[in-house]
């Protein structure tokens, strides 16, 4: 059955895991731009990581058979030098407009710090500005709650922005029904340690609905796993949920959410 | 999907939920009762102010399991959460712990997350 990992960060993964991947089903990803295991030492370090996300990472992948879309962005972990963050934020209107590029991600906040807001809340404009789609990337553990806060409230304060045109990632029980509510997309993250295991994203889904809700592996440098996304098929099945029910949830609702972006499609898939 | 009724979302009978997973969350809890039998075998750091926020919270969300009402991840989490509502002038560092510490508690010393 196909699939779309709508959050992975294949630049730290191996080319094993693209051919796990493609023999799994997966016919299409999607990369946002973070932070790589330790802070960049200049502006000049995005650049080059923004070229490997456009040029050479969708080569990667269709060798697989799989798209390769992209987000681009500078991360709440290395937002706290808002000097910094801004030159980053000035290499982006030159990628944007890239046959793979679908929008500005993955922003948000880390440690819920006013500099990192103050970037996200910059970031959020600048999707505005140039007409992107927005990915936000929620805090970890302790901070999950009160930094999804902190991001849909600030997203709310820019009254241009559509929330049907925002997806907010990695909900967990005590944030997925305020990001809905609020008419949001969620993301549900399938991650090792610190976020969700197949059957907690199968228990959310049977308690909140499968409407404007995606999952993903968020897979990375760290503990994760790529082939998460089929992990929670097989347990849905396992569950007696149809393969309609599936299929929407780990297909077709991403192609709704990305499709709102022009360049992305699934011709041929 | 979920059915009509909220209150059976779960397509699975009980007996079947039983079946499935009884066996994989006894082997999860044994690895809570373990890991605090461990914390009691180790040398205590010598920091003043007794346990680590850390498994302070872990026992306090064991009480919420016990309690028989209904969202206990949902209300485990919120107890694991910060209750603060303002962004904080600045970071210590990139790393989460797991629970909220206070001012007077070690935080920023959990596992670095990836993205
Ligand atoms: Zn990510």
């Amino acid at each position: 059955m196909r699939y779309i990992d709508p959050h992975i960060h294949m630049v730290s993964r191996t080319t094993d895991d693209y051919r796990s991947m493609g023999q799994a089903g997966c016919v299409a990803v999607t990369e946002p731009a973070f932070w790589a295991g330790f802070d960049r030492s200049s502006a000049q370090g995005f650049y080059d990581y923004f070229r490997q996300l456009t040029e050479h990472e969708p080569r990667r992948a269709a060798a697989y058979g799989i798209r390769h879309y992209c987000w681009l962005s500078v991360n709440p972990k290395e937002s706290e030098d808002v000097t910094f963050a801004r030159e980053v934020m000035e290499l982006i209107p030159g990628f944007i407009s890239k046959p793979n590029v679908l929008g500005i991600g993955e922003i948000g906040l880390n440690k819920n710090t006013v500099n990192e807001l103050a970037i996200f809340e910059e970031q959020v404009a600048l999707a505005d500005r140039l007409g992107q789609l927005i990915l936000v990337h929620t805090p970890h553990l302790e901070d999950k709650l009160k930094g999804t806060r902190l991001i849909v409230d600030a997203i709310r304060r820019n009254a241009n922005v559509d929330p049907e045109r925002v997806l907010i990632d990695h909900v967990e029980e005590h944030t997925v029904k305020m990001v809905l509510d609020a008419g949001f997309w969620a993301g549900i993250t399938l991650y090792p340690d610190s976020k969700c295991t197949p059957q907690r994203a199968a228990d959310i889904v049977e308690t909140y609905g499968h409407e404007r809700l995606w999952a993903n592996s968020a897979g990375d440098w760290g503990h994760s796993d790529p082939l998460a996304v089929p992990k929670l098929r097989m347990e849905m099945a396992r569950r007696g949920h149809s393969l309609q029910v599936i299929e929407r949830l780990l297909y077709e609702n991403p192609a709704r959410f990305l499709g709102q972006c022009p360049k992305f499609h699934l011709d041929g898939v | 999907m979920p059915s009509k009724d909220k209150k059976y979302s779960c397509p699975m009978s009980r007996d079947q939920v039983v079946e499935a997973y009884f066996l994989e969350h006894r082997g999860k809890l044994l690895d809570v009762a373990a890991f605090l039998d461990r914390v009691d075998r180790s040398r205590p750091s010598g920091r003043a102010g007794g346990e680590d926020y850390r498994v302070a919270a872990l026992r306090e969300a064991l009480c919420l399991l016990a309690d028989g009402r209904p969202r206990r991840v949902e209300r485990v989490l919120k107890l694991l959460s910060d209750p603060t509502s303002r962004p904080i002038p600045k970071a210590l560092g990139k790393a989460a712990g797991g629970a909220y510490g206070n001012a007077s508690r070690p935080v920023g010393k959990g596992k670095k997350m990836g993205p």
